[in-house]
């Protein structure tokens, strides 16, 4: 079974490919359906299939770049992507982010850093999770209320609609954004993505599972763009951090690329998904990785309080993360098998007809 | 609208290029850890990747720049070709929160 690994030529270690294909089709699965590279999801699982954890972020965030490209560009073919809107929040989120990274090295040297950034990590997925599932109340209550009064919801109404307040603020310029349906003022979307960008250069994460939320309650994105878009951030950052870890030598380019043979298709799927669950269907699922993720911290966190059990919660928190991603994947794949389906079938029945 | 994107795009740029300077200049003295690849174990292509990352990172990183986004568009117009050939319709969707 030697065919079953490969070495890395610059790690020097052997690592069980088919492994690598199968995480990058999970990692790419969900990525293309909730419109983020999904780093805490890919150490973990590097992890666990031996890989050595100096290159483990260079190799995830070069995969990353591949796979939100293509990624991207098959959300832009829907009209999922504001490009103007994208190109705008990089402003925001660079500047943040450089911002973010700072205040680490500031809180570095009073110590506890560490510390600090878990629980800030902790309670910034507890608001997420909050956000989302209040807001998915919200607009069931909503239904409810339109349906006693004998009418119907809009098509495109939401839960919680913060963003209108926002959108209120008429300091110029103001932009419309066409494909968000969106028009605000142009610091609205600079203001936000720099505060996504403060809060992920802090936690040292690339921010896609917040900006997603942001863009959808702080900007007013429907769903699909606001996963579009935030993939579009993905790639670019993805990119440019593509080019430094390697240039800095973290990289195990032959991972990556094993990985990315599975990332792009997966992606694919994840994306084409999207055509077939309805936007409250995306939020409620994205919800439920939030909260997974939070899971996962807590159990890190535990292992760190109580030392004698830290190897019981660290493999319970990769347990955790790798059925998460198990299951979402499975999930968005199911789901997309039977939505082509019922597409498929529409389609023969309109042409016998 | 024009002018206010190109000094958009004017600021993006300046940013890229200044701010990862910035960004090493205030961080704290880095361990200067240089990880070497072992070549002897390696031969053909492998060998000649390993030999590229001990002679230039900058060569082995302008080569990951191009190598990923090519990779990934390949195989991911092969999922897409896969996908039209089977029926799903690649080219529409419908907006819809519920």
């Amino acid at each position: 079974m030697d065919w079953l690994y490969v070495l890395m030529p610059i790690a020097g270690v052997k690592i069980f490919w088919p492994g690598l294909i199968i995480l990058g089709i999970g990692v790419g699965v969900i990525g293309g359906f909730f419109g983020m590279g999904g780093a805490w999801m890919v150490t973990p699982g590097l992890n666990i299939l031996g890989f050595p954890m100096a290159f483990a972020i260079g190799t995830d965030i070069a995969h990353m770049a591949g796979k939100s490209l293509i990624a991207t560009m098959r959300h832009g073919k829907f009209g999922n992507v504001d490009y103007r809107l994208g190109l705008i929040m990089l402003v925001g989120t660079v500047v943040g982010f450089e911002l973010g990274a700072q205040m680490v090295m500031w809180l570095e040297r009073l110590g506890s850093v560490e510390k600090f950034v878990r629980y800030l990590y902790l309670f910034l997925l507890a608001f997420i999770a909050w956000m989302v599932f209040s807001d998915v109340a919200k607009r069931k209550s909503k239904e409810r209320a339109a349906k006693a009064a004998g009418q119907e919801v809009d098509k495109l109404a939401t839960g919680i609609e913060w963003h209108k307040t926002f959108h209120r603020i008429k300091i110029p310029p103001m932009v419309h954004f066409k494909e968000a349906g969106v028009y605000c003022s142009a610091w609205l979307p600079i203001f936000v993505s720099f505060l996504t960008g403060l809060l992920a250069g802090v936690l040292g994460i690339g921010g896609g599972l917040i900006r997603m939320p942001a863009l959808i309650y702080f900007i007013g994105c429907p769903t699909h763009v606001a996963v579009g878009t935030d993939l579009f951030e993905v790639m670019i950052s993805g990119l440019y951090g593509a080019g430094t870890y390697t240039y800095k030598g973290r990289t195990e380019l032959v991972a990556a690329i094993i990985m990315l043979v599975g990332a792009s298709m997966g992606a694919q799927i994840g994306t084409v998904a999207t055509k077939y669950i309805k936007g409250y269907g995306i939020r409620i699922a994205f919800g439920l990785a939030v909260i997974g993720c939070a899971l996962s911290i807590i159990l890190k966190l535990l292992g760190k309080a109580y030392p004698g059990w830290s190897a019981f919660f660290d493999n319970s928190s990769t347990a955790l993360i790798l059925g998460l991603v198990s299951i979402m994947s499975l999930y968005i794949i199911v789901k997309m098998v039977e939505g082509a389906k019922k597409e498929i079938a529409a389609k023969k029945a309109r042409s016998a007809a | 609208m024009r002018k206010m994107l190109s000094n958009l795009f004017a600021w993006i740029g300046m940013a890229v290029l200044l701010l990862p300077a910035l960004a090493q200049a205030a961080g704290p003295a880095a361990a200067n850890i240089v990880i070497v690849a072992d070549t002897r174990k390696t031969t053909g292509l492998l060998g000649w990747w390993a030999n590229l990352y001990n002679e230039s990172h900058l060569y082995f990183a302008l080569l990951t720049v191009v190598l990923i986004p090519i990779i990934g568009v390949i195989f991911g117009t092969l999922a897409d070709l896969i996908m039209s050939r089977i029926g799903i319709d690649l080219k529409s969707r419908e907006l819809a929160e519920h």
